[in-house]
């Protein structure tokens, strides 16, 4: 494959992977947690730096999901002793990221891991990084990664397809016919960070979170079903990073912003012409009844 | 150390970061009170697309102009926010999330651009992204001052009617208090400090500025003025302190030290603070235990 197509295959792999998890942090109302999330996964993957040395998938990712899942329970921990659940948040994911850039600007030094590649990504880099792997040839680091996490994606929501429903927009009853909420909630969030790890490289910390919130919230206004809104959502994501990858190239800017850019226009359109909720449809519906 | 208070340059650095720290607190109480924690960290990401765009026709790097771009910029998506939330049914933190991810995005999309441009790359502009403090002239000083005492002054000469803004809308409107022009001017005064502080400690924490000394002077005290002195003195000592830290090496970022110092507030405040500190609760429990097995006790004898 040619040095762009993987580079579009990647974005596309990041806006299905992050369009699909995307639509539970939409349904249970966490969406600012994908934000506190993808900020502490810089500090797991920093420490995950510092102990092995070298900048492995395997070692990074399994810093970013422990970070990630220590956010969540820092959170949670912070809520039960009585502080507002934002103020929580806010605290836990600016200080850990401020731990995370200090231990860059101080012991880390590297050209691998500066804090510019880390909020920004640099999807241009990843054809660079080809691996081997048995049956599909040569695929690039980033690459095989988004695909690996993209199957873990799908086979956990496929799995427990009727479990993430119902915790998902009734928790008392989940909790009730014995799911275990909790259990199901650290889960979640492990998934987040997985996504949000595998994504880093591509699209960086913060516009992630575009990549996670936007084509979910997008799907939310088009529909009331949870398959479709999965479907509608993954394909929101792919477009959008595809149609980034393009404008980037066309005014030529960074490709990471673009795309966050993209799944914005995707909401604007999604937010005017809706049928359901759209503001087209708000403004006629009252006239169609009278 | 002496040395580096002696530079004078770091001395109007260090003043700066200190008032920055002391209006944030101030505003930080108010945020918190109106549960608009996060809010703060949605406009400071907002206002990146403002600062380039201003870089961008002006030329140079002004720190006024890049204040009021910035301004524009994050108010613009403080009312998407409202609109988005008002008008579909999207939650308000989606709409938060949405509006600081794609306002960023945007902003990093200028920012390739300027620093393409001659000159863009020179002039610091990145290091508006995560604070460096160091790269502050005297006439920028100058401006975050006055913008950051004006705020606390703001803060300081309506505190009855803020008071009742906060706690008590109904009544407040009762005796012909305008909550729309309350509702204003808090979104005035929260978007100055956001706006003021990015410069120092960056659009990415510059939440936390806001947000952890007022939590960690919630630790403190039951009233709301104590809570404001308390926070703003947080907010300055973290100010000043991480700076100074930051000071020491060469090149390195201030936010990330102000944050961590005052977060270390927090975690004293989480523990030892007098209103629910975990320290406290314990003994409190442990207390409660005692006299109960001795009241059990007594009981028993008696029966």
């Amino acid at each position: 494959m040619t040095y762009t197509a993987w580079i579009i295959l990647t974005a596309a792999l990041v806006g299905l992977s992050c369009g699909v998890i995307g639509v539970f942090l939409i349904l249970r109302k966490t969406a600012m947690m994908a934000d506190a999330i993808s900020h502490t996964v810089l500090l797991g993957i920093v420490i995950a730096y510092i102990i092995t040395r070298e900048v492995s998938g395997t070692a990074m990712l399994i810093g970013g999901i422990l970070a990630g899942v220590f956010t969540a329970f820092l959170v949670q921990w912070l809520h039960s002793l009585r502080v507002q659940h934002d103020a929580a948040m806010g605290i836990v994911f600016t200080t850990l990221f401020a731990i995370g850039v200090i231990l860059i600007a101080t012991s880390v030094g590297n050209a691998h891991l500066d804090v510019q590649h880390a909020l920004m990504g640099e999807i241009t880099f990843i054809p660079f990084h080809m691996i081997t792997l048995p049956i599909i040839g040569a695929i690039p680091e980033a690459t095989a990664l988004l695909l690996l996490v993209l199957a873990v994606i799908l086979f956990f929501i496929i799995a427990f397809y009727k479990e993430w429903k119902i915790t998902s927009f009734d928790p008392a009853l989940a909790a009730s016919l014995g799911i275990p909420v909790i259990l199901m909630h650290y889960l979640f969030m492990g998934l987040v960070s997985v996504t949000t790890v595998a994504s880093f490289d591509a699209v960086g910390a913060i516009m992630v979170v575009a990549m996670l919130i936007t084509p979910a919230a997008s799907a939310y206004l088009w529909t009331d079903k949870l398959s479709f809104m999965l479907v509608l959502s993954g394909s929101f994501g792919v477009v959008s990073a595809v149609a980034g990858y393009y404008i980037a190239a066309w005014i030529d800017t960074s490709i990471s912003g673009s795309m966050a850019f993209a799944t914005g226009l995707v909401f604007m359109i999604s937010f005017i012409f809706s049928p359901k909720h759209g503001l087209i449809s708000r403004r006629v519906r009252p006239a169609e009844t009278m | 150390m002496l040395s580096i208070l002696l530079n004078s340059n770091t001395g109007w650095v260090l003043l700066s970061t200190m008032t920055l720290g002391i209006a944030a607190g101030t505003i930080g109480c108010m945020a918190y009170w109106k549960r608009q924690n996060l809010m703060s960290d949605a406009l400071s990401h907002a206002a990146l697309p403002g600062v380039v765009i201003a870089f961008l026709l002006i030329g140079e790097k002004n720190l006024l102009i890049l204040i009021i771009g910035a301004a524009i910029s994050a108010l613009i998506g403080a009312f998407l926010i409202q609109w988005i939330t008002t008008a579909s049914r999207i939650s308000e933190d989606s709409a938060m999330g949405m509006v600081l991810a794609i306002f960023y995005g945007f902003g990093i999309m200028l920012l390739t651009i300027a620093n393409r441009s001659a000159g863009g790359n020179q002039s610091g502009l990145d290091g508006f992204i995560y604070g460096q403090a160091a790269a502050m002239v005297r006439t920028d000083v100058i401006t975050m001052l006055v913008l950051a005492l004006i705020v606390v002054f703001i803060v300081f000469i309506g505190f009855k009617e803020w008071k009742l803004y906060l706690f008590d809308g109904q009544f407040a409107k009762g005796i012909g208090l305008s909550l729309k022009g309350m509702n204003t001017l808090y979104t005035a005064v929260l978007v100055t400090t956001i706006v003021i502080g990015i410069q120092a400690v960056g659009v990415i924490l510059m939440a936390a500025m806001l947000i952890i000394p007022a939590v960690s002077a919630r630790y403190w005290t039951q009233s709301f003025k104590v809570m404001i002195l308390l926070s703003a003195i947080f907010g300055g000592l973290a100010g000043a302190t991480g700076t100074l830290i930051s000071a020491l090496g060469s090149g390195l970022p201030t936010g990330p030290f102000i944050v961590v110092v005052g977060a270390g507030f927090f975690v004293i405040s989480l523990v030892l603070g007098k209103e629910k500190g975990i320290l406290i609760n314990y003994l409190q429990f442990k207390l409660h235990q005692k006299a109960q097995q001795s009241n059990a006790q007594t009981l028993k004898q008696e029966g």
